[in-house]
């Protein structure tokens, strides 16, 4: 396990770069992200898929399944990958602070 | 010197079977060596730090490894197993071991130019370690570092031309029988289906979009030589709906002795003559067959494909001209309700380019269970909670006595509003006209 320092803030995090503890997200932790995402720039819709994880995740305490998020951001599938390259489980939950994705992956 | 001692493991080296400890040894001595001058991306030592570690779990009786891991490449959501040691300082070898899952070709049959070539690739930036092959089917690439995973990428699709597996939610790396390749029992061109499938649903496969995994197989017939029953959720089966051809010299040839039963599969040991009316008559589940006056029948309408004469008088009986496959669903490992062999859907399909009937019923199921399944429910599960009826429903198939081995025993029998007279909602006082309280 690793402590990355950026802009000030400083997040624990494990060998795949997913954050130890949720209430560790800030913003500043999508802009450190990004890069190793392959995200230039964050849009509005990066901001939706990110916003949505977060939400559901509070509420539920999972990450939603691939198909709810496409209903609930209205983003297929396809999009969701032009958004993030490495998908919506290493991508978008990585950057939303949630949870790695375990199981038979 | 080895980097560690592993008194466990040099057990396994003794015995007749081809030793993996003696293999990985030998790797570690060549990759200490580099005679080839190899530019190693990943460290040296890592064979002999497997080696440590797999000797330190033989000896605690535990795994050595952290759970889980989230690596790939950007595009896909699966392809790679993260994977990370629980004492990477003693084994820092290892401290990355991912494995990359490399589709193989339908059959496995293999150019030493290819193998080559991917090889080139894995040792020299990876472990040099490999698994031939996953269960599924993959070329398993075991052990490298994450840095690595774009590079390998970028040099099995652009170099090698070969692309990865599938894992995760998704549809995984489907596998076939060898089939009409060198089999005289295939129905259908089982690898010919198996790549135009693979092909087709290469989104399915590369990004994860299902309520969980979900595979397909091909056996070509009923022998299931790619086992697609018990592992795939997506079963297809060779099958014919003809005559059973016979060749009556050749029957006569076996019996006598001229041939050889079952290819000489049981030449081993001593049998006794061959006896045709106890070896295939006897033995045929539907006692369809008869062998009288030197001549063998058989009454093909009783006849249940079992392939057991076949097999036994491979040169005297043949399958049918009238051929094409079953499909069944839903075979799954016991986690969480049980395991499931896969249950028949379609009885008899054609099976031709390019394959759409087949493709309607797999694109017919997806559609019902990425809405309906739950999430981390099998296909198989998602049958049995909502039903095989829900399932003939939804890929448009007409309920047949062949859909079951047996009729249910229970009278717990659903009733559609519309197949029932007069509707659900009854007024108690007109009931009440005619009984009294
Ligand atoms: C910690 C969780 C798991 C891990 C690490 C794991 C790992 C694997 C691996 C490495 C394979 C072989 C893949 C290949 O051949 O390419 C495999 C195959 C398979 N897994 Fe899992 N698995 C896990 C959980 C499960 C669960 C929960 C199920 C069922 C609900 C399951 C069912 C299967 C089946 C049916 C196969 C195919 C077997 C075959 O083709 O013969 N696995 N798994
Ligand atoms: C076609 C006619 C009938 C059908 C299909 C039928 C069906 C059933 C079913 C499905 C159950 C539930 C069994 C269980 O939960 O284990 C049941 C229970 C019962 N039935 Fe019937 N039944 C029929 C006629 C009758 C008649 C005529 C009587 C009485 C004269 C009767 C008395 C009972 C009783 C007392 C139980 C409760 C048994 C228990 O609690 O274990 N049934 N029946
Ligand atoms: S499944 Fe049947 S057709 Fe395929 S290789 Fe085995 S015996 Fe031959
Ligand atoms: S295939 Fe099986 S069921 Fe059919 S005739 Fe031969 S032994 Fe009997």
């Amino acid at each position: 396990m690793a402590n990355v320092e950026f802009m000030g803030k400083s997040f624990e995090v494990d060998e795949d770069g997913f954050l130890l503890k949720f209430e560790e997200w800030t913003p500043e932790w999508v802009d450190y992200c990004k890069d190793g995402e392959g995200i230039k720039e964050l849009n509005e819709e990066h901001q939706k898929v990110l916003d949505f994880l977060q939400d559901y995740y509070k509420k539920n305490g999972i990450a939603p399944m691939v198909r709810i998020l496409s209903k609930v951001t209205g983003f297929k599938l396809k999009h969701i990958y032009e958004l993030f390259p490495s998908g919506p489980g290493k991508g978008a939950c990585k950057m939303a602070g949630l949870p790695k994705p375990t199981g038979c992956v | 010197m080895a980097k560690h001692k592993t008194p466990l493991l040099d057990q396994l080296e003794s015995g007749p079977w081809p030793s993996f400890v003696s293999d990985l040894k030998l790797e570690a001595e060549v990759r200490a060596k580099n005679e080839k001058n190899v530019n190693y991306q990943i460290p040296v030592e890592v064979v002999e730090d497997l080696l440590g570690v797999l000797e330190l779990s033989f000896t605690d009786g535990e795994t050595h490894w952290k759970h889980g891991g989230i690596v790939g490449v950007f595009g896909y959501g699966g392809g790679v197993i993260g994977r990370y040691c629980d004492q990477p300082e003693a084994f820092p070898g290892v401290a990355h071991f991912h494995t990359v899952r490399v589709a193989q070709p339908t059959g496995k049959y293999y150019t030493t130019e290819f193998l080559r070539q991917i090889i080139d690739i894995w040792d020299m930036r990876g472990s040099g370690l490999t698994n031939m092959h996953g269960s599924t089917g993959d070329i398993v690439f075991l052990g490298t570092t994450t840095p690595q995973l774009e590079e390998i990428f970028y040099e099995l699709t652009h170099d090698a031309n070969v692309d990865l597996g599938g894992s995760g939610s998704n549809l995984r790396t489907p596998a076939a029988c060898l089939g009409q390749s060198r089999c005289e029992y295939a129905c259908y061109d089982a690898q010919g289906l198996c790549y135009d499938m693979t092909m087709e649903f290469q989104d399915e496969l590369h990004r994860p979009a299902f309520p969980y995994k979900f595979k397909f197989k091909f056996d070509a017939c009923p022998n299931s030589c790619v086992c697609a029953l018990a592992r795939s959720d997506f079963s297809v089966v060779g099958i014919w709906k003809d005559e059973i051809r016979i060749d009556q010299e050749a029957v006569a040839a076996y019996v006598g002795g001229e041939f050889a039963p079952n290819a000489g599969a049981h030449s081993g040991r001593d049998w006794g003559k061959f006896n045709i009316q106890t070896e295939v008559c006897d033995n045929c589940p539907s006692k369809c067959i008869t062998y009288a006056d030197n001549k063998l029948t058989i009454n093909d309408k009783e006849c249940v494909h079992c392939m057991h004469c076949i097999n036994t008088m491979p040169r005297a009986l043949m399958i049918g001209n009238d051929r094409g496959a079953s499909i069944l669903c839903g075979a799954k490992a016991p986690i969480l309700d049980g395991p499931q062999l896969s249950s028949l859907l379609v009885p008899f399909i054609k099976v031709e380019e390019p394959y759409t009937e087949v493709k309607d019923v797999v694109e017919n199921i997806w559609d019902w269970w990425m809405e309906e399944g739950k999430n981390r429910e099998r296909l198989g599960e998602t049958m049995r909670r909502m039903g095989f009826q829900k399932l003939l429903e939804v890929t448009n198939t007409k309920a047949d006595p062949r859909h079951v081995q047996e009729p249910r025993h229970n009278p717990y029998i659903f009733w559609k509003a519309d197949e029932v007279d007069g509707p659900w909602e009854r007024d108690v006082n007109e009931y009440r006209k005619r009984h009294q309280r």
